[in-house]
């Protein structure tokens, strides 16, 4: 493959791993063993077994008639929205807890933003009877209680970080220092494809499984494998890398991420990494971040807790700089748009980091022919309490 | 020869301290550094400040978030000391996350360190083979050493290899921790201590994390060349009254 990761762990220039020696013991020990532990025959039937039996795969590739004709072209929604605990996070984490009980730990440490990623991750440490613990962004904390309740009552010990924007970036610093300091029964799931080598690989290949079944569901629905173009919403990157995989080497389907732009990517309200940043190194990996010149990183903004990180998964940054895949801004009013249009539509309730997928739409112009797949990353639930604010401001009923 | 190669060929029992520049007000970095000397100080950790520091514990974290606060750079700090060795004789050196200094640009960062006299950096996340291949030619080139940490996880083979490529001195990491550790040595890190100890090392090694008190102090020495003090002596920096005369108690405290 030709945008898979090198032996050192970097995808062109970005990635590697940049570690405190402290970690150094635990990443090596990843690196060396998590390609044939996820090849093993033991790891395969329990991890497909868990993904059929146990968060409902295959997620279903849905034609969306009346988007379809409100916007031309052929669309499907690949719905992501109806695993197991509501988005594609736990495919991630099933895998990854798998791996974690063949390395012999028995703590779980992970970071979250919108939640989903850490309800996927206490779900599997409930399923595996380990211990979780999930640090999260006081912020977050605030807007995303539904999750943070969910965490709780599977069990999970839930930690507001205080520091920074008090948001995924702080989050994940909150998760590393812990990992420093609970060197030898703890494995950190990191929720994206982002952090040091062999993480951002390993997530993606976790996640593949999104366009590997998006393969042959659309050869029953359309009799071709590939489509033309597939949509993502992109915070750290792990629903649109799953969804992206099996589609690198093919150059003619056209790959979209979309960034939260926040405010706009003119303002300092943004998390649109892509369009505003420069390469650095930020959570053990080389990769484009939002900083200023001193190399400090800068507060990120979005509606959208998910999407609302400085940096982004290394492939991403290799695909944007190559051209392999393009990347768009996608404001906090247009995905609020995009939410509604879709339910009203299709019935169908997004999370709000899967609306700014959703929202690109609006600035797309297909043939009538067109094959479009967008990943449905997951669902609205957590954000109803945004989504009411907006129907009482607008008085909708 | 570099400053630190000197330090250690004559002295042992080194008491090496670090505190974040611009902390506790922006322009106290070259006030602080003196003070130290004037108290017999052996070397000094210049702590420069980046936004995500992940292996520091809340000490340090919140040293670091006032300094960038207070306006603090890498290229203010290389302002503020560069009349420092006109009074300042002993191993100065860097101590700060790789990002400020990739973006200040490594080659520069390395010429301006030579330029302004200090004697070495501390990148805990620079890892040695990272190192090797993108920037050990460049520390090379303008004589600044570039330290490497170990821990209590780090195994025999790895402490030999990072010995090799380490300059001046090993930076031996007391415990499995962020910094600003529990104080007082546990049964595993008295076996690690002793382990390292027989390792035969060529390099010095100094031991920090954890160490905050004379008794901690000694501990250390009696295991390594010297110790480090660090988010205890930040502590001690942001207590009320006169700065200088906190540093000095402080100090004072340890030997």
């Amino acid at each position: 493959m030709k945008y898979e990761v090198d032996k050192k762990g970097f995808y062109g220039e970005f990635g590697g791993a940049y570690i405190p020696e402290a970690m150094y013991p635990n990443i090596e020990e990843l690196k060396n063993r998590y390609l044939d532990i996820m090849s093993g025959s033991s790891f395969q039937k329990e991890f497909q077994d868990l993904l059929r039996d146990y968060v409902g795969r295959p997620s279903p590739l849905y034609y969306a008639r009346r988007l379809s004709e409100h916007y031309g072209g052929r669309i499907y929604l690949k719905r992501e929205d109806l695993n197991h605990t509501g988005s594609h996070k736990v495919n991630n984490t099933i895998g990854q807890i798998l791996i974690a009980k063949r390395l012999r730990k028995t703590r779980i440490i992970a970071e979250t933003g919108a939640g989903q990623h850490g309800v996927a991750t206490a779900t599997v440490c409930a399923l595996m009877g380990l211990k979780c613990v999930v640090y999260m962004g006081a912020v977050d904390v605030a807007r995303q209680a539904p999750n943070v309740l969910r965490m709780k009552m599977l069990g999970a010990e839930v930690i507001p970080v205080e520091s920074g924007n008090k948001t995924l970036k702080d989050a994940t610093n909150g998760a590393l220092r812990d990992w420093i300091n609970n060197p030898l029964d703890t494995h950190y799931i990191i929720g994206s494809v982002v952090g040091p080598h062999p993480y951002p690989d390993m997530v993606a290949r976790l996640q593949s499984v999104i366009s590997e079944e998006i393969k042959w569901q659309l050869m029953e629905h359309e009799g071709r494998e590939n489509p033309d173009y597939v949509l993502a919403c992109v915070g750290g990157g792990s629903n649109a890398a799953g969804v992206f995989y099996h589609f690198l080497d093919n150059p003619e389907v056209k790959l979209i991420g979309t960034e939260a732009a926040g405010l706009g990517v003119d303002t300092h309200e943004t998390a649109a990494t892509l369009a505003t940043g420069s390469p650095g190194v930020l959570h053990s990996c080389r990769t484009m971040l939002m900083q200023n010149e001193d190399g400090q990183i800068t507060e990120p903004y979005s509606i959208s807790a998910g999407l609302d990180y400085p940096g982004i998964g290394p492939l991403h940054s290799q695909l944007f700089k190559s051209g392999r895949a393009k990347y768009e801004s996608i404001t906090d009013q247009e995905a609020l748009d995009a939410a509604f249009k879709l339910t009203r539509l299709e019935g169908i309730i997004p999370a709000l980091e899967s609306a700014h997928a959703f929202a690109l739409l609006e600035k797309m112009k297909f043939q009538e022919n067109d094959v479009v797949v967008i990943n449905v990353s997951g669902r609205g639930d957590k954000d109803m309490q945004t989504y009411i604010d907006v129907m009482q401001k607008n008085k909708m009923d | 020869m570099n400053r630190i190669d000197t330090l250690f060929k004559k002295n042992k029992d080194i008491l090496s301290i670090y505190f974040t520049a611009g902390h506790p007000t922006l322009n106290s970095t070259a006030e602080i550094i003196r003070t130290l000397v004037e108290e017999g100080v052996d070397m000094i950790e210049i702590g420069v400040p980046f936004s995500d520091p992940v292996a520091d514990g809340p000490v340090i974290q919140q040293s670091t978030y006032k300094s960038l606060e207070n306006g603090m750079s890498v290229k203010l700090l290389f302002e503020q000391l560069k009349d420092i060795r006109k009074t300042v004789d002993i191993p100065l050196l860097l101590m700060g996350y790789l990002n400020p200094a990739l973006q200040y640009g490594i080659e520069e960062f390395c010429a301006k360190c030579a330029e302004v006299g200090i004697d070495g950096a501390i990148l805990p996340d620079l890892p040695l083979e990272i190192y090797q291949e993108e920037y050990e030619a460049a520390f090379n080139r303008h004589g600044i050493h570039n330290i490497f940490l170990a821990t209590p996880q780090t195994s025999d083979e790895r402490y030999i290899q990072l010995d090799k490529h380490s300059g001046g001195f090993l930076y031996m990491v007391a415990a499995s921790s962020i910094t600003g550790a529990k104080t007082g040595f546990q049964d595993y890190q008295q076996k690690y201590f002793e382990r390292i100890k027989n390792l035969d090392l060529k390099l010095p090694r100094v031991i920090g994390f954890g160490i905050s008190t004379r008794e901690t102090f000694e501990h250390a020495c009696r295991y390594a060349n010297g110790a480090i003090i660090g988010s205890a002596f930040v502590s001690a920096l942001e207590k009320d009254g006169d700065m200088k005369k906190n540093i000095r108690e402080f100090v004072r405290t340890i030997r």
